[in-house]
């Protein structure tokens, strides 16, 4: 891969940094009066999900990351791995780490469209859609009537999430969530 | 994607920079400091190691030359000096490659202006009643440091005797730098890195703090003497509001064959370093040797004042057209 240089640095610019690939999320040019610049850089580790900042001297280089992300279906789970194919009608298949899932396993649904982010060809994480509906598999009765009032229940939906729904949702319903708040929208 | 043409500030922004511009010109034009416009253009640049200047190529009447944008007006005032000129002034177009960010732009005004007969105390004060009267309201009162002190108080190290590791260990610890990149680094480097990351952010806070006795290799263009403690320092200083620096102030170099040394010890760094040499000003050299008149100068970044005084966010805020966007 081609080195970068901190002029180069761009939010989502992939980069390897102590061994793992990182996406920059900022990057900000600090200088004093006189002396040395240095660009103050908010990176976003791409195995670990989290951000931390970085100092390094302008002009010094890091190594760009083989980082790609690819439109993916989810097709099934073995046990042992979960298998996605791509959208762009090659039919190709990866199969994906339970540890590269993180949190999205719990909004897994068949023939819906992920973000899979692959790193020299490895899948690394999985990022869901904004929004999927789900249908709801176990939840206390509906209370009839009860469309208004505030108030809440625990949900469980198809996927294996668990979330707070109104009182009126009954099991069997498919609903509409918010995959990055884990938020009830709507009924489907 | 269409091309976005508008410009960086907005147009209430820019009456309001034109207010302010209004306001410098008789701040001077009221204390009897000229007003003077010199070159962008110089057949010299700046040596300092740590800018990277623009340069081009121009037909001229000695045929195709290199001609350097300067860095600050600075070479082409102190020969006004010298040739008799007074305290003088300019707001100057000043260009500083590669530097783009909240609070820079490659290409950017600079208020720069020089006090024969001026001590440095005489500068600060009057720089602190400039900056006052351009804020639209009190700042807080204008608080001095001295470089070392500030070190002790934030970091609880020295930076003339604090050894070497120590220093890198603290850089990588505070200035979140990779221990491996700080290895080969020396004093400067871990010293810039605190000051930038650690210090400056905490000055300026409802006060106008200024900051003196600057280690003596960061001297530059200023004149060096020995401190209370009898440490070698720069005498120059910096101005710092909300954490911003807004200007820097010397007791000017008025030895032409120490500048020429200094000027020859950064090329010389720069070949060490890989960077490409500046064609030394030998008319500022001249005019140095001819004689200029002892006093202080100061360069201020007029466009962050203006950022500051409206309160805007990004210093693209108040330009009519960033570089990015130019």
């Amino acid at each position: 891969m081609a080195n970068y240089s901190t002029n180069e640095f761009k939010a989502g610019l992939k980069v390897m940094l102590d061994g793992d690939p990182c996406s920059i999320v900022e990057n900000e040019l600090v200088k004093p009066g006189k002396g040395q610049a240095f660009n103050r850089v908010k990176l976003r580790n791409l195995m670990t999900g989290r951000v931390g900042e970085k100092t390094f001297k302008s002009g010094d280089s890091l190594e760009g990351a083989d980082v790609m992300d690819l439109e993916m279906e989810y097709l099934y789970n073995d046990g042992d791995m979960w298998h996605f194919m791509k959208t762009d009608g090659s039919f190709e298949q990866y199969a994906v780490e339970k540890k590269a899932l993180g949190d999205s396993i719990k909004w897994l649904k068949e023939q819906v469209p992920y973000i899979i982010t692959l790193w020299n060809d490895k899948a690394i994480s999985v990022t869901p859609p904004n929004f999927i509906e789900l249908e709801v598999v176990e939840t206390d009765p509906g209370l009839k009537g009860d469309t208004a009032q505030g108030g809440s229940k625990p949900a469980t939906l198809s996927s294996g999430a668990v979330v707070r729904v109104p009182l009126f949702i009954n099991q069997g319903e498919v609903l509409k969530i918010d995959t990055r708040s884990g938020d009830y929208v709507s009924r489907a | 994607m269409a091309i976005d043409w508008q410009p960086s500030a907005s147009l209430e922004t820019l009456h309001e920079r034109a207010r302010l511009m209004a306001k410098v010109r008789a701040f001077f034009a009221q204390r009897d400091v000229l007003e003077v416009e010199t070159p962008v253009l110089g057949q010299g640049g700046s040596t300092d190691v740590h800018l990277v200047s623009l340069h081009t190529l121009a037909r001229t009447d000695k045929g195709q030359r290199r001609l350097w944008l300067q860095t600050s007006p600075e070479f082409h005032m102190k020969r006004l000096l010298a040739a008799g000129s007074g305290p003088i002034f300019q707001l100057a177009r000043s260009f500083r490659d590669g530097e783009i960010g909240a609070r820079h732009n490659i290409e950017f005004t600079m208020l720069e202006w020089y006090r024969p007969q001026f001590s440095l105390d005489q500068l600060i004060d009057e720089t602190a009643t400039l900056i006052m009267s351009l804020l639209p309201s009190f700042p807080g009162p204008l608080v001095h440091y001295r470089y070392r002190e500030l070190f002790h108080t934030h970091l609880e190290v020295d930076p003339f005797t604090t050894s070497l590791d120590k220093l890198r260990s603290l850089a990588a610890e505070r200035g979140q730098m990779s221990v491996k990149a700080l290895a080969s680094e020396g004093r400067e480097t871990c010293l810039d890195l605190l000051m930038s990351m650690v210090i400056e952010p905490q000055l300026g806070k409802a006060e106008l703090s200024v900051v003196v006795d600057y280690p003596a290799n960061q001297a530059a263009l200023a004149r060096r003497h020995q401190d209370v403690d009898g440490e070698w320092v720069a005498s120059r200083f910096e101005l710092y509001l909300n954490g911003i620096e807004l200007a820097n102030g010397y007791d000017e170099l008025t030895d032409a064959a120490e500048q020429r040394e200094r000027f020859a010890a950064d090329n010389a760094e720069r070949r060490r370093l890989g960077l490409p040499e500046v064609d030394v000003d030998e008319r500022l050299l001249a005019a140095l040797e001819h004689g200029i008149p002892d006093g202080a100068g100061v360069a201020l970044g007029i466009d962050r004042l203006i950022q500051l005084s409206l309160g805007k966010a990004r210093l693209e805020d108040v330009l009519t057209f960033s570089t990015p966007n130019c």
